[in-house]
């Protein structure tokens, strides 16, 4: 203890009394003095060893751009001019409020005539096993920042140096960003899907793990912690999955939660925090609270500037002048690890409101301004906050946004020139050497002279001069161009019919700057390609999530949210809401096991019918959702496995009787047919895809109407590719004979992969075929050997990640929440509930 | 007491950019979205087309695509979106520490 308290006191002044020598407590004894240095005798108790300091900081002192002295608010100095006592390590530990006195840790007690409570919050601590071993710490205070400094010391001379910090929020990456500075490596675990999920959006949350990757870190969203283990000291972290993490330490920072154990103790009113009204006054009269501790009207606050406003009006109500606390508004403007972010309001769209992105992926900045009737009700920046500012104030302002709408997004500067609020007067006014194109750089005189000479549209400026043809941010400028060029000439039309209307590229361009750049994840490819909204449609998710997959075989991490419905369920969806199954019979053959197994499905559950398909199969019908994972169970036992009846992807292998048994029979097409299957079932594609094979050129299996048919003949296998039955009935073109049935089987390989890499999401191989001519197809299968060599390896390696049985894992329990409501509720049994 | 909302779980067990249903007896169910920013909303989980399951669809922005022939739905409102036009009826549903809550007397009106 620093100083001798006087509890007898000859002051015949009113004693406030300070528990908590934190940011709120001290600016609220600031606020007091301001007003009336001598009204009052203070004395503040504190459970930190050290004078007030500015906790914001302690993240630059973990970064070590700051020492501690750099970040006291208030020295020694301070208490002793303003005659203010102070108890440093030695947290109040109780509060008689009859009495009115507080009881410190060491015994001190003190008469108080106010008492002041500015305890701040505790840090939230998830109850795993093991988290009370020695090196689990939170990031709180000067002790915390200690702590990790001297584990990081610990790690240079030992030579291990692993951390781990749970949490992805404000604090958890600042913490992650200091301890890689300090030379540890760094696993940040968080629960949700993206960081920051309460201040940023998807697509700026990704921006946030890229930027965190690249210096180093290793960021694993989703993932669940399941306990801390070690000895005696902490030695890793053990994740849900089994997944083992060592670590010398390990920081917590998943939350806080308002310190109220003591106010709750002497009996004050508290409901998330301890409550208070305008006056910053508790249930007690002589108490009052202030900080992140408190509750006022129904809000609490974890940031600073709130806090300074709470100390205002508290001191005003001291001082008998009372002004009153009315709440406060607040956006994040924040600097994570050195990145810039902010968000205000209401970012979270919904269909009356319309959303402005701007996306430039070399400079890495994404900006989100949510507009609702013509005005700003939110915005989510990164890479680029200067204008945080502006969209904030127009926000709070409620300013109608109409005039500079088109504007808006390239912010105040832009939008506020006043007559530069036409767009093309804007691009007008640009000079002849100013760059257009970052990518390429090419000059707006450049895309001039490619206008003038004939380019008239957006793809022959493309062609011509480059511009646009990367990553197409500046399409907006050269149709500008365009149109002030042609004038009434340009018909705006593009040729190129783009993928869907997030964006200004076609699928092959997509796909082309997938495998060209590399690209990891939808919100990437979003990022990258300046998609217009910020998570896509039902158009453009699925067709990402199939390219991404298709470059990516094992590494990229599918998707669900962005399938179809029957992909997601793995079971075809019926007009009445109830799910079709069809098991696979390889080649269409099946035995009396099986056969006894969707019986006994078929009675089980209650399903009113069962039917032989066109592609010589079982579908069972009318399953509701809750039962599928049973009797896929059901199924799986009986040795059937999902027949993808519902995917893009293979569905059958059509077979006919074949030699063994027809007497025309000229090779074992049955056998042939079983092979071929258990070769390409589970391989995702652009669409379903059908392969048949047959006998004899009597042809009992359609193979001239599959996407690959082979129908053998005496000498060998003659393949053919691009059959459809469908809607546009279309026989298939003849690709070439080959004369062993490993060779069918090669060829069918490369093909499939040849169709996965090239064709578009959607586009079945008839109409590929159509567009792209059969030629190219002989090219590239029947002419090149090392190309289908390489083709078809290619196709082996994806198949290996893609074997897997889905019915097996979803009835061993895996997305259990896909069949399981949320919760049931009969009319009476909610009412009684209540 | 009759309580004013419905506790249906946590939040966090609705995926992003999805969907999870609750059951009412004797009625439709009503499908609880979650978008890609974390709101919470929910609907009848009845296309106003022809039936469809939107917990079934496939969320995008502040919509819903209807898995049986693609209508869009707006979540906020239950209307169908761009030339389409229908309504589903909306059930009011916040979020409270965590928890999904719905308005007990839309819950009740829906079954
Ligand atoms: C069950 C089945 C009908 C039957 O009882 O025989 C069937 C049922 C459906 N077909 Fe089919 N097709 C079935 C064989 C066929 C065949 C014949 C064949 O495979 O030999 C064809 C023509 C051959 C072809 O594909 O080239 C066929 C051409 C289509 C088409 C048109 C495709 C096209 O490219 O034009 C569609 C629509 C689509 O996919 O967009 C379609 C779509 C459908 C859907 C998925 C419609 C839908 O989206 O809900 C039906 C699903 C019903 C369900 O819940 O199971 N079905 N469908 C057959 C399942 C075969 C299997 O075992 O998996
Ligand atoms: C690392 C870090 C970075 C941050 N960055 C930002 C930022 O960039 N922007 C922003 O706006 N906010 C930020 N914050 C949040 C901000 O620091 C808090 O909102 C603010 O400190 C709250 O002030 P307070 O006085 O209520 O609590 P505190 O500042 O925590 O003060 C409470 C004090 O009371 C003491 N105490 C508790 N119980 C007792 C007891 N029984 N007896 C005696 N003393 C007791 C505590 O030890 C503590 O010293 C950050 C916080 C941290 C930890
Ligand atoms: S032909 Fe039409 S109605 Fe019959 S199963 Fe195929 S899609 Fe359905
Ligand atoms: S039932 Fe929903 S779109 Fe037809």
């Amino acid at each position: 203890m620093e100083h001798h308290v006087n509890t007898q006191g000859g002051d015949p002044r009113e004693h406030l009394v300070v528990i908590g020598n934190g940011m709120a407590g001290c600016r609220a004894v600031e606020e007091l003095i301001a007003r009336d240095p001598a009204r009052y005798r203070v004395t503040i108790f504190g459970a930190e060893p050290h004078v007030n300091y500015n906790r914001i900081m302690l993240s630059p002192v973990l970064a070590g751009e700051k020492s501690f002295a750099d970040i006291v608010i208030n020295d020694h100095a301070w208490y002793l001019d303003n005659a203010i006592q102070l108890v440093t390590s030695d947290p109040v530990r109780s509060i008689d409020r009859a009495a009115k006195t507080v009881t410190a840790r060491s015994g001190l007690t003190v008469a108080y005539d106010r008492l002041l409570i500015a305890t701040g919050s505790d840090p939230f601590i998830i109850p795993v096993p093991g988290r009370d071993l020695p090196g689990v710490i939170s990031f709180r205070d000067m002790a915390d920042v200690d702590h990790m400094l001297a584990a990081a010391e610990a790690g240079k001379s030992g030579g291990g140096g692993a951390a781990v910090v749970i949490g992805g929020g404000l604090l958890g990456l600042e913490a992650a960003h200091g301890l890689t500075l300090r030379g540890m490596k760094v696993t940040v675990i968080h629960l949700m899907p993206t960081l920051m999920e309460r201040q940023l959006d998807e697509a700026a949350g990704w921006l946030l793990k890229q930027a965190l990757e690249a210096r180093g870190q290793t960021i694993l969203t989703e993932a669940h912690t399941a306990a801390i283990v070690g000895d005696t000291r902490v030695e890793g972290v053990a994740l849900k999955d089994g997944t083992i993490i060592p670590a010398s330490l390990v920081v917590m920072a998943v939350g806080i939660r308002p310190s109220v154990a003591l106010a709750q103790a002497a009996g004050l009113d508290i409901g998330r925090g301890i409550k208070v009204d305008d006056h910053m006054v508790t249930s007690d009269p002589s108490i009052l609270a202030v900080g992140e501790c408190v509750e006022h009207d129904g809000n609490v606050y974890g940031l600073v500037a709130p806090l300074w406003d709470m100390c205002r009006a508290l001191a005003d109500g001291l001082v008998g002048r009372p002004s009153g606390y009315r709440g406060s508004v607040t956006s994040t403007k924040l600097k994570v690890a050195g990145l810039d972010v902010f968000s205000a309001g209401d970012f979270s769209g919904g269909p009356d409101a319309e959303d402005i992105v701007l996306r430039d992926a070399t400079r890495g900045i994404y900006k989100r301004v949510v507009v609702k009737d013509n005005r700003v009700v939110g915005a989510v920046l990164y890479g680029d906050t200067a204008d945080g500012g502006w969209y904030f104030d127009l926000l709070k302002r409620g300013e109608d946004i109409a005039a500079m709408r088109d504007m808006l997004i390239f912010g105040q500067a832009f939008a506020s020139g006043g007559g530069q609020a036409d767009p093309k007067a804007a691009v007008a006014a640009l000079s002849e050497d100013a760059e257009v194109c970052g990518c390429n750089g090419v000059s707006k005189a450049r895309v001039y002279q490619a206008i003038v000479d004939g380019a008239t549209s957006l793809d022959a400026v493309r062609s011509n001069c480059k511009a646009s043809a990367s990553c197409g941010s500046c399409t907006p400028v050269v149709e500008q161009l365009l149109s002030i060029t042609l004038g009434a000439d340009y018909g705006g039309e593009r040729t190129v019919k783009t993928l869907c209307k997030c964006t200004s590229f076609g699928h092959d361009d997509v796909r082309r700057a997938i495998v060209a750049q590399d690209m990891r994840s939808i919100p990437e490819v979003m990022q990258r390609l300046h998609w217009s909204t910020p998570d896509g449609c039902s158009g453009c998710r699925p067709a990402l999530n199939y390219y991404l997959l298709c470059a990516l075989p094992g590494a990229y991490k599918d998707d669900q949210q962005s399938r179809f419905v029957n992909e997601r369920m793995h079971a075809n969806i019926q007009k009445d809401g109830t799910y079709s199954v069809v098991p696979r019979m390889w080649g269409g053959l099946t035995n009396p096991r099986e056969l006894r197994a969707i019986a006994d499905v078929v009675e089980k559950y209650d399903a009113p019918m069962v039917k032989v398909t066109g592609g010589q199969r079982l579908d069972i019908f009318g399953i509701k959702k809750e039962d599928l994972p049973a009797v896929w169970a059901d199924l799986n036992a009986a040795g059937m496995v999902s027949g993808h009846a519902y995917g893009k992807s293979l569905r059958t292998v059509k077979t006919c009787v074949g030699s063994d048994w027809c007497r025309f029979g000229t090779q074992d097409s049955t056998g042939l047919g079983v092979k071929v299957e258990q070769m390409t079932w589970g391989s995702w594609m652009p669409h379903k895809f059908k392969i048949a094979v047959s006998g004899c050129p009597r042809n009992c299996a359609e193979a001239t109407i599959k996407d690959f048919g082979i129908v053998c003949v005496d000498s060998g296998y003659e393949l053919s590719v691009g059959g459809n039955g469908g809607i546009k009935v279309r026989a298939t073109d003849f690709l070439c004979k080959v004369a062993t049935e490993a060779e069918a089987m090669h060829h069918c390989a490369a093909f499939i992969q040849l169709y996965r890499e090239e064709a578009r999401y959607l586009e079945r191989t008839a109409p590929w075929i159509e567009r792209i001519g059969i030629a190219y197809i002989r090219e590239r299968i029947a002419d090149d050997p090392a190309g289908r060599d390489a083709l078809a390896a290619r196709f082996r390696y994806s198949q290996t990640f893609m074997q897997d049985d889905p019915w097996a894992a979803r009835a061993a329990g895996a997305d259990r929440q896909q069949h399981a409501p949320m919760a049931r509720f009969t009319p009476v049994d909610a009412r009684e509930m209540a | 007491m009759i309580g004013e909302w419905l506790d249906i779980g946590w939040v966090d067990e609705i995926p992003v950019r999805g969907s999870r249903t609750v059951q009412v007896m004797g009625g439709d169910d009503i499908a609880v979205f979650r978008t890609g920013d974390g709101t919470v909303f929910a609907l009848a989980d009845r296309c106003p087309h022809k039936g469809g399951r939107l917990s079934q669809g496939i969320v995008h922005g502040g919509a819903v695509a209807c898995p049986l022939h693609n209508w869009r739905i707006a979540l906020a409102t239950g209307e169908a979106l761009g030339d389409d036009s229908g309504c589903t009826p909306v059930i009011p549903v916040k979020v409270s520490g965590g928890r999904v809550l719905l308005c007990r007397a839309a819950t009740m009106a829906a079954a």
